[in-house]
């Protein structure tokens, strides 16, 4: 899972600096992902694991890293 | 000398492009998430020209959210919404979580200017607050 949302990272984060250089529990928004951005990786993540983020989990801490992307995703996925 | 008021200031700054290519890629879903009907309507016209409009009120959106100061849970984008009027300027408009929020911290009424210019598009909102349920620096 985490290889393809570091690919949804690289191709809709528009990070400037190199997806692989960041890890898992690194800051997305202090690596300088935009709030823009982050609403094209929610819905890149959307269409590639089949899920609706609810409004509920609108809060930049569900996309502010690898891992809390994973765990959303998880809660979603299980649900 | 003391008003018992306060002013907060948010700001952003939007790359036209990002928007254009946000619209290419997800379509509907895109902006049926981010945009209001009245948003959508007023930013008519050809690709780039309504990418620049979009590209405005996303960024007049986020200045507000910044204005507004969320802690955790954010609020809807639809909930934050650019009312463009007939003579041209626009004014804020709040809903759900979004309204919540000023109401807490007492704020009455929002100024924006928005601007775009080549691929940049920004927008700067200016709020008034006075005596929410939450202390007012």
């Amino acid at each position: 899972m985490d290889e393809t949302i570091r690919t949804i990272l690289a191709e809709h984060g528009h990070l400037p600096v190199d997806v692989a250089s960041i890890s898992d529990e690194d800051d997305l928004y202090q690596a300088g992902m935009t709030s823009h951005a982050s609403v094209n990786v929610m819905l890149a993540l959307e269409d590639e694991f089949d899920i609706e983020f609810p409004e509920a989990m609108l809060r930049k801490s569900t996309f502010e890293s690898v891992v809390a992307i994973r765990t959303a995703i998880g809660e979603l996925t299980a649900s | 000398m003391s008003t018992g008021m306060a002013i907060r200031v948010g700001a952003d700054v939007v790359a036209v492009h990002q928007v254009a290519e946000s619209v290419t890629r997800f379509g509907a879903r895109y902006l049926e998430r981010v945009y209001t009907e009245h948003e959508l309507s007023s930013c008519a016209g050809p690709p780039s020209v309504r990418a620049a409009g979009l590209a405005a009120r996303f960024a007049a959106k986020e200045a507000t959210i910044k204005v507004l100061r969320p802690v955790g849970h954010q609020p809807d984008w639809r909930s934050v919404e650019v009312r463009r009027h007939a003579e041209g300027w626009c004014t804020m408009a709040l809903a759900g979580h979004a309204a919540t929020l000023a109401e807490q911290a007492g704020i009455a009424d929002l100024a924006v200017s928005l601007t775009h210019e080549g691929d940049v598009a920004a927008a700067v909102v200016v709020a008034l607050c006075g005596s929410g349920t939450e202390a007012v620096a």
